[in-house]
């Protein structure tokens, strides 16, 4: 049964991926490397995690996700579509004049998309705040925070890493998709970011690795997060960037580009396994 | 105007906060780290748990303020005008302004009347940065009374408002009846010879100088600008047109503030003549508030000079 559950989830991470080339490959623009490191988070979370329910996506009691790193809105807008928020012929619209599918997401503009984001760093203090509000209402629903590992090279992630500490939000998660690059390159070498397991332990949360592209693995670490009490919890999830598509996976210049013709169809083949359905 | 009764406008803030925590349960109050200077103390000591210091962390107190608006909270964030509109100008954007989330910005300490701290403290631009930005709505009460009356008002908006308090304390303008309306001005007097447009604690200097003009025989009037955005358009021109003269005064740089403000709906509207009294240009220094309005030309001094 867990087997068939994963490998489900598997599958469709893998339709996720190809909605994420696509979109951007349409747009002629948008970030494919942490959208693509991404979506296996994304898929754990809404089809197995989250108490959600896209008839009802303004649902007062419901799970809410931030995606903090906002560039990779394709992951989230494909993730939201293959749930059913959504129709994904509208993923065409991605990026285009008047289209509710922003470059970045817009909460008011997408059923689905909790919370508005596009400049870093400013997510887990909004997370914090409807952590705090779930806590005060005893709603009892649960708050998620997706930050790429480059993002945290913001101060306000540590302001908020207290905040979420000083009031004990257990009902809080935090992912750190920690695929090592960034635009100018390896994390390590643009900014001091040593040890982030260490680092969010240290500002008072339970840290956990794994590899956040491995579906059972993600699993494991939120039902662990859900049974810790009185401490927020940090999930380090040791990610590939570009996952899926051979020339994009661990190559920093796919941060925020798209695929030519060319590259387009070696990326879907890859993902499909096929050339058929390309456009 | 009562001369003897003097209260900041920070103070009547922290007063009516607490009444309002009465009645709404929904309000939740955030600071960081001055609740004994921006007065919200007195809500924290009445609602304990509905008060969230965020300590020296601006940024993160906006975001959290915006996290509280999705989940239906009406938070108000309060801090030096300085770290509120400067600090976290981006989360002010991005994260309030963007999603147009219901969250009540209530800056304190604005302009050079903050006095001995000096330039760093002392908030110049902030109505210039915060009527930019779409969705937000920006207030600058004069007195005690009119300070209550918005932010009880605000509180039923559900809008993004920028709130501008100062710590000087100032003279109480108006009865406790007193009506207001967001996105109107108040007009005292009916003097043809000036218009003075005022805002905040430029208000109170504006009707001593009117005084002292009546007895020069020189009779001007007063407009209370509280609302500079939305902006009493009708008002603005009704004076501009029944009036000689124009004038604007602020505890705020002149580029940006009231006075552009009344510039932009004039030029557009009926094109006149403006003498802007404010900050111009440079930065404010350490000094008493009171010698420091004269040293900035923004106190009623310096609007008499304008009729020698």
């Amino acid at each position: 049964m867990k087997i068939k559950k994963v490998e489900a989830l598997q599958k469709i991470a893998n339709d996720i991926r190809i909605n994420i080339v696509k979109m951007v490959y349409n747009a002629k623009s948008g970030h494919p490397g942490g959208s693509l490191s991404c979506a296996d988070i994304l898929t754990v979370l809404y089809f197995s995690q989250m108490n959600i329910n896209p008839q009802e996506p303004n649902s007062m009691e419901r799970d809410r996700l931030v995606l903090s790193k906002g560039h990779c809105s394709p992951a989230l807008y494909s993730t939201l579509a293959r749930r059913g928020y959504f129709s994904e012929e509208d993923l065409k619209l991605f990026r285009k004049l008047n289209s509710n599918l922003q470059g970045h997401p817009d909460m008011n503009k997408v059923p689905g998309v909790d919370m508005t984001s596009g400049s870093l760093g400013q997510g887990l203090s909004i997370a914090n705040g409807m952590a705090l509000s779930s806590k005060m209402d005893k709603k009892g629903y649960r708050v998620y925070c997706i930050l790429g590992d480059g993002e945290i090279e913001e101060g306000q992630v540590w302001e908020a890493c207290m905040t979420s500490s000083k009031y004990n939000l257990d009902n809080l998660c935090v992912i750190v998709d920690n695929n090592n690059l960034q635009i100018d390159g390896d994390i390590h070498t643009v900014k001091g970011l040593n040890k982030i397991e260490e680092k969010f332990e240290s500002f008072g949360f339970k840290a956990i690795t794994v590899d956040g592209n491995n579906i059972e693995q993600l699993i494991d670490a939120f039902d662990r997060a859900k049974m810790t009490k009185g401490v927020p919890t940090a999930i380090i999830a040791k990610t590939i960037k570009g996952k899926g598509v051979s020339f994009m996976e661990n190559n920093a210049s796919w941060h925020g580009k798209a695929p030519n013709e060319e590259e387009y169809i070696q990326a879907i083949s890859e993902l499909t396994g096929s050339n058929a359905n390309l456009l | 105007m009562d001369d003897n009764k003097k209260i900041a406008t920070r103070q009547s803030y922290g007063e009516i906060l607490k009444e309002l925590g009465k009645e709404n349960e929904n309000i939740v109050v955030l600071d960081a780290d001055l609740s004994t200077a921006t007065k919200t103390n007195i809500f924290a000591k009445e609602f304990p748990n509905r008060f969230f210091d965020m300590g020296i962390a601006e940024q993160d107190m906006m975001a959290t303020a915006a996290g509280f608006a999705t989940c239906g909270k009406i938070p108000f964030a309060s801090t030096f005008a300085v770290f509120s509109a400067g600090r976290a100008y981006d989360q002010i954007r991005n994260s309030i302004c963007y999603p147009n989330l219901n969250v009540k910005i209530c800056a304190t300490h604005a302009g050079v009347t903050v006095g001995e701290d000096g330039a760093t403290h002392q908030m110049l631009e902030d109505i210039s940065m915060m009527r930019t930005l779409p969705n937000m709505q920006v207030y600058s009460p004069s007195d005690d009374v009119q300070t209550k009356f918005i932010i009880r008002e605000i509180s039923k908006t559900k809008s993004p408002c920028y709130v501008r308090l100062s710590r000087l304390a100032t003279p109480i303008i108006y009865d406790d009846n007193e009506q207001f309306e967001l996105g109107k001005a108040k007009q005292i007097g009916d003097g043809c010879d000036a218009t003075i447009f005022a805002t905040g604690v430029c208000v109170a200097e504006s009707l001593k100088a009117k005084e002292n003009l009546e007895k020069r025989g020189i009779f001007v009037r007063v407009v209370d600008v509280y609302s500079i955005k939305p902006i009493d358009k009708e008002t603005i021109m009704k004076c501009a047109k029944e009036t000689k003269k124009i004038i604007t005064v602020e505890d705020h740089s002149i580029i940006g503030g009231l006075g552009s403000s009344i510039c932009e709906v004039l030029s557009e509207e009926y094109p006149t003549k403006v003498i802007r009294l404010g900050i111009n240009d440079t930065f404010g220094k350490s000094g008493n508030a009171t010698e420091l309005m004269d040293y900035f030309n923004i106190s009623s001094k310096a609007i008499e000079k304008l009729f020698e």
